[in-house]
């Protein structure tokens, strides 16, 4: 083991190739998420005609199957037998912090087009690790700065009872500043709200504001509609429970709901209008935002084996490169905080027609939250 | 808790003991009838909702699809019985565990390659919407529809294993299978005919909530665990036993995800109430069950008394 690694870390000439694991979750009930992160990374590659920095781009792609054991299983597997020279793709902070140490251990760095949980944000950050998404807190404290500018005064909160949960209410909490009238933690994986929209209907709050990710969400959201609270009472929602894959579950009830995301289909920048135009000509669907995020991760890949000139068997330089961020992001102004995660602006959205006859995300021309990063980074001491 | 979110509630309790009744009524004759344990009974209503959600697509009935996917789910169900299950009959329950596990397993994965792991379903837009009660009393209309097809259902399944010649037959062959099948009656052809029921049972229940959860390969696991809380609780066999441990579930459920955290709010610091609530509620079934399995081990309503 440590003979193998000795042998690789001497050479410092270009490569003849850029190999990446690609590992996410495409089968199961959570599958549309990886399938659209995959379909953004590799539609990056294909416009870079299949290159990478320069050099011919080789992406594995396997599935983790939502398993966390497989996650590690795979990440092992494409770190030690085929080598590769980064990791990216999951989509869960649970499964992603699983299967992390093996990038770690064999110094492999991990681009994360997804989860960015808080846990390795503050003291436990790792120089290996890259997010090219958005911090877990920060939709949610996005939301809480647009309540506060809709002056709504008291609010109730739902969320799964687990840590993702917890958090993320209390990164609403965090920027929030009326009253919190209600918390329910509900069961992780709940499809049934009736109990909670009766104590909602009871509690009268002018908004409510749910973390419930996935189908958790778009069923919260009908039953939310069939009940009829939301004559009374505003929903807002972070943005992956408002996206394209939820707005064609869910249907008609979406119009007019606000969320808030780092990114939205209708951003101007040259970047974005490339990216939306190539991914619906690739693939005839509006991307989800995880989808942007998987093509960012290829943008900013391209951009760091470039400036390091194909030499990407010196880690340090590429991990320089790559902090550098030096690559025009779908979401417009992006860099990377001294934690390696994002420093960027969140925006409110609104759901309206596309004009042809269906819904789509709209965003707020002025950012809800400039510049911001996020409430652990602080405690980072990275060094270089 | 002021009298309408209490009727709120008691009205969602009621809704979800129907539904959970309508697996449980199957699940307790096939289990008191035919001392047969059948871990499949789940994917009988994952099957009852793929087939309502796939012949939405192709009438665009909702009364139509349901009545289909309940007929079709009940002639499954009767095929099933009589080509597989018959068999495990006689042998141990260990055999049956594992054989209906399988069971589950190769359903799940056939569903997956007929109809994708998910369909869309939704209520008719009709019932899209809430109704006003009373004034000041909002309840969503479909969760009406829900309730009223249940109350309805369990009516009708009361009468005919009461009331009916049929229903005596079911009855005298779970109280005493030899001894019915010395009395001249045609046990395997009864067996076939409430395997088929409780199959259409299912598909009522899967086609009905599928619109307000989701029709998805797996949606039969979880539910599939509270019908047999409720057998238990009710007394294995038993018609009367499914239909009130259902309805007490239904309600000790509701009531605990939300209730609960409001009570501990009272003599607790908040973060402990938060803590302390879901966390009890998950598990406020499990206790009850408990409670009733310590002091009447045979259920509410054993049917062999």
């Amino acid at each position: 083991m440590a003979c193998s690694f000795a042998l690789f870390a001497v050479s410092a000439h270009a490569a003849d190739k850029v190999k990446i694991g690609f590992v996410s979750t495409l089968s199961g009930p959570s599958s549309a998420l990886g399938v659209d992160i995959r379909d953004g990374f590799l539609l990056g590659v294909k416009l870079n005609g299949g290159k990478l920095g320069g050099l011919p781009a080789e992406v594995l792609v396997s599935d983790d199957q939502f398993k966390p054991d497989v996650a590690k299983q795979l990440f092992e597997k494409n770190i030690k037998r085929d080598k590769v020279d980064f990791m990216t793709g999951v989509v869960f902070s649970n499964i992603m912090l699983a299967a992390l140490p093996e990038a770690y251990d064999n110094n492999v760095i991990y681009i994360s087009t997804n989860a960015a949980p808080s846990s390795i944000a503050g003291k436990d950050c790792n120089p290996l690790f890259f997010a090219v998404s958005w911090p877990n807190d920060a939709y949610h404290e996005a939301a809480g700065q647009y309540a506060n500018t809709r002056n709504l005064k008291s609010v109730y909160l739902v969320a799964p009872n687990y840590q993702a949960g917890k958090d993320s209410l209390a990164g609403f909490k965090r920027t929030f500043k009326g009253q919190i009238i209600g918390e329910n933690y509900t069961k992780l994986g709940q499809l049934d709200y009736a109990a909670e929209l009766a104590e909602i209907r009871a509690a009268k709050p002018q908004a409510v504001y749910i973390f419930l990710p996935g189908g958790m969400g778009i069923n919260f959201i009908k039953q939310y509609v069939g009940a009829g609270v939301g004559k009374d009472t505003a929903l807002l929602l972070p943005a992956f429970s408002a996206d394209q894959d939820v707005i064609n579950a869910v249907g008609a009830p979406m119009a007019g709901l606000f969320n808030t995301a780092h990114w939205a289909p209708d951003f101007t920048n040259p970047a974005n209008q490339k990216f939306m135009a190539e991914f619906e000509k690739e693939y005839k669907r509006v991307p989800t935002l995880y989808a942007s995020q998987g093509y960012d991760a290829a943008q900013l890949v391209n951009a760091a084996v470039r400036d390091v000139k194909g030499k990407i068997e010196d880690r340090q330089a590429v991990r320089r490169a790559l902090k550098m961020a030096h690559f025009d992001s779908v979401r417009g102004p992006f860099k990377f905080n001294v934690n390696q995660y994002p420093v960027q602006n969140y925006y409110v959205r609104t759901i309206g027609s596309d004009g042809k006859g269906g819904l789509i995300n709209k965003s707020f021309s002025e950012p809800i939250l400039k510049n911001h990063g996020d409430a652990y980074a602080q405690d980072c001491k990275m060094k270089d | 808790m002021s009298g309408v979110l209490l009727i709120e509630q008691a009205l969602n309790g009621l809704q979800f003991g129907l539904m959970l009744f309508l697996l449980a009524a199957g699940l307790t004759l096939v289990f008191g009838v035919m001392d047969m344990i059948n871990l499949a009974h789940g994917s009988l209503y994952m099957v009852g909702a793929f087939l309502a959600a796939w012949l939405v697509g192709l009438t665009g009935s909702f009364v139509l699809s349901v009545l289909g996917a309940v007929a079709l789910t009940g002639m499954f169900g009767m095929a099933l019985e009589a080509g597989l299950l018959r068999t495990l009959y006689a042998r141990d329950h260990l055999s049956q565990v594992l054989a209906t596990f399988a069971l589950i397993l190769i359903l799940n994965d056939g569903v997956k390659m007929v109809f994708g792991t998910d369909l869309p379903l939704s209520a008719p837009a009709a019932l899209a919407g809430p109704v006003e009660l009373f004034p000041g009393f909002q309840y969503p209309a479909y969760r009406l529809l829900i309730l009223g097809v249940g109350l309805a259902l369990a009516v009708a399944l009361y009468l005919l294993v009461q009331k009916t010649r049929m229903g005596a037959l079911v009855r005298a062959g779970a109280s005493n299978r030899p001894m019915a099948t010395a009395m001249g009656v045609n046990i395997r052809a009864l067996f076939t005919l409430v395997f088929g029921i409780g199959a259409a049972l299912c598909a009522v229940a899967g086609a009905l909530l599928g619109p307000l959860l989701a029709v998805q390969v797996g949606m039969g696991e979880n539910i599939l665990i509270l019908a047999f809380v409720v057998i238990v609780i009710g007394g294995i066999g038993s018609i009367r036993g499914a239909l009130v441990g259902s309805i007490l579930v239904g309600c000790i459920d509701t009531l605990g995800r939300t209730g609960l955290q409001q009570v501990f709010r009272e003599f607790l610091p908040p973060q402990w109430a938060s803590a302390a609530g879901p966390a009890i509620a998950s598990v406020a079934v499990y206790v009850f069950m408990a409670a009733v399995l310590a002091f009447r081990p045979q259920g509410l309503f054993p049917a062999r008394s």
